[in-house]
């Protein structure tokens, strides 16, 4: 360990040199004999693949971050990282406070279970007691404008139902870091300002946001500080309109 | 997680401490999340049918009523005093291990991408298998004592002892289960392997049979080595002995019971980080 105080009174978020290396067979050796017989043989080989090459930067609290970088650039393994899902292979993460991963919304609904009993399911896997769920429940449902249908099994909820239901039990952890990837397109037009309004008010309590998007207007609106990562690589990072600009004069068109 | 306000808590990736410690302690923080998983795996598993959780107990009762037909008809250890209340709960044992160990490998796989989104502590999905196994041999103590009722196999207060071998049990199915899982990340055949494993591991336990009627040699190979003899054993005592087991009984089943635990939760541990960087 080389420091004893890892933060600064800022930071919340700092990456140090850190890389991620998914191992990928070079074939399938998806059976324990075959995996014998090559392992005897000498022949397993893995092409090792670098999601994120020796990427280092910080966020500090209260700042609204954006990602960019074309499909497969490591922005999601990035987020990965910060929610800990992954563990960096070489270098360090250091996160402070609660992380409210906006992955994909209702990731872990039971297509079985009525809205209520997912509400509680959805609150246990981000870590909630059923006190504290049992608190929130009523806003959820409030927001999600689900009252009516929120003892039907989610199998007879529309997408935009079920995306709603999932973005309002996300949101409503209080979270001092809030990761959205790719979700604010979620729900009607009404909804969606909601949303947008919802996560305003994060930001203005002093949460820290990482929004990762292709679409370069909701950035350019919504962050002040932005990273663009290419290849696994951080090929730039500071304002947004900068950083915006850098990644859209590398695009060929 | 940090439960202190004031404070938030730091999560520092170069901080690896005990692996199998901090699993402990952080599926601890989610004990309502095991409680939530095992609550959906029962509801949803019989939502669809008219009789609903009733199968829980009418699964093992119509096991039992067939096999007693059929082993009472074709072979004579049928007719042993209390054949039903023998077989009964031999096959509760067996199923508990049989299911909770299925079902933590198969949680595990199929339930991957969640653990791809998020942060839940892998061990959920093992522990959610084993606490719903646990309501299922729970309810079952019903249609169990309904048999010795109707089969004249007398209820004595040694069946408070259950807990005991229940717990043992359990404890033995959960390290099972996380050692095939762990298996099961990096071959994805040990799955089908081990259905076909259940089966030869079922027909070497006395289950259906009594041990009596095994042939000398591989009596003593199955009673000494096979580890579900020695449990399945101690949670029939109460019950179709109707006696309390003596500690030679009891020893053996602890110390199987702890060593699986130990090293299937370590083995899982260590390597549950392996998880997210394949599929």
């Amino acid at each position: 360990m080389e420091t004893a105080i890892p933060l600064n009174n800022n930071e919340v978020i700092r990456l140090e040199n850190a890389s991620v290396r998914y191992r990928v067979p070079n074939e399938r050796v998806s059976t324990f004999k075959e995996y014998v017989i090559r392992l005897v043989q000498g022949k397993i080989k893995y092409n090792s693949f670098l999601a994120l090459d020796n990427v280092s930067f910080n966020v500090n609290k209260g700042q609204v971050f954006g990602l960019i970088g074309p499909n497969g650039a490591g922005k999601s393994t990035l987020l990965k990282l910060i929610a800990r899902v992954l563990r960096p292979t070489e270098g360090r993460v250091l996160v402070k406070g609660r992380v409210a991963p906006l992955l994909e919304f209702g990731a872990g609904f039971h297509p079985e279970l009525t809205g209520r009993e997912n509400v509680y399911l959805n609150g246990a896997m981000l870590g909630f007691t059923q006190e504290e769920m049992a608190a929130k429940f009523d806003d959820i449902v409030e927001f999600a404008e689900l009252w009516d249908f929120i003892d039907a099994p989610l199998r007879t909820y529309s997408s935009g139902m079920w995306a709603r239901l999932g973005f309002s039990v996300a949101t409503d952890v209080d979270p001092e870091i809030l990761i959205i990837d790719e979700v604010l397109s979620v729900g009607d037009e009404a909804f969606q300002r909601k949303s947008t309004e919802r996560i305003n008010q994060f930001r203005d309590r002093g949460a820290t946001i990482l929004l990762v998007s292709h679409n370069m207007a909701q950035i350019e609106e919504m962050c002040q500080h932005a990273a663009w990562l290419d290849q696994g690589k951080l090929e730039a990072i500071g304002e947004t309109p900068v950083v915006i600009a850098a990644y859209r004069e590398s695009q060929p068109y | 997680m940090d439960t202190t306000k004031n404070a938030p808590p730091i999560y520092d990736s170069a901080k690896k401490g005990n692996l199998a410690l901090d699993e402990l302690r952080e599926v601890l923080n989610y004990r309502n999340l095991v409680l939530q998983l095992a609550r959906r795996d029962i509801l949803t598993r019989y939502k669809r049918s008219v009789l609903g959780i009733a199968w829980t107990l009418l699964n093992p009762l119509a096991m039992m009523l067939i096999l007693t037909i059929v082993f009472s008809q074709v072979f004579k250890f049928g007719n042993i005093y209390g054949y039903p209340t023998y077989v009964l709960s031999g096959l509760l044992a067996w199923t508990f291990f049989a299911q909770t160990t299925t079902a933590s490998m198969v949680n595990l796989v199929w339930g991957g991408g969640l653990l791809n989104r998020i942060y839940i502590p892998r061990t959920s999905f093992a522990l959610a298998a084993i606490a719903t196994g646990l309501v299922n041999i729970g309810l079952a103590t019903i249609p169990l004592l309904l048999v010795m009722l109707i089969t004249g196999v007398p209820i004595t207060p040694a069946m408070l002892f259950l807990p005991v071998p229940i717990l043992l049990l359990a404890a033995f199915s959960l390290g099972v289960g996380l050692f095939i899982s762990t298996m099961a990340i990096y071959f994805p055949d040990v799955s089908e392997m081990y259905q076909i494993v259940l089966i030869g591991w079922m027909y070497l336990t006395p289950i259906i049979y009594p041990v009596e009627i095994l042939p000398e040699g591989s009596a003593y190979w199955i009673t000494h080595l096979n580890p579900m003899y020695y449990i399945v054993t101690l949670y029939r005592i109460p019950i179709y002995e109707g006696r309390l087991p003596t500690w030679e009984e009891l020893l053996p089943t602890i110390v199987i019971s702890t060593v699986s635990l130990v090293i299937g939760w370590v083995v899982f541990a260590n390597k549950s980080d392996e998880f997210a960087y394949r599929t």
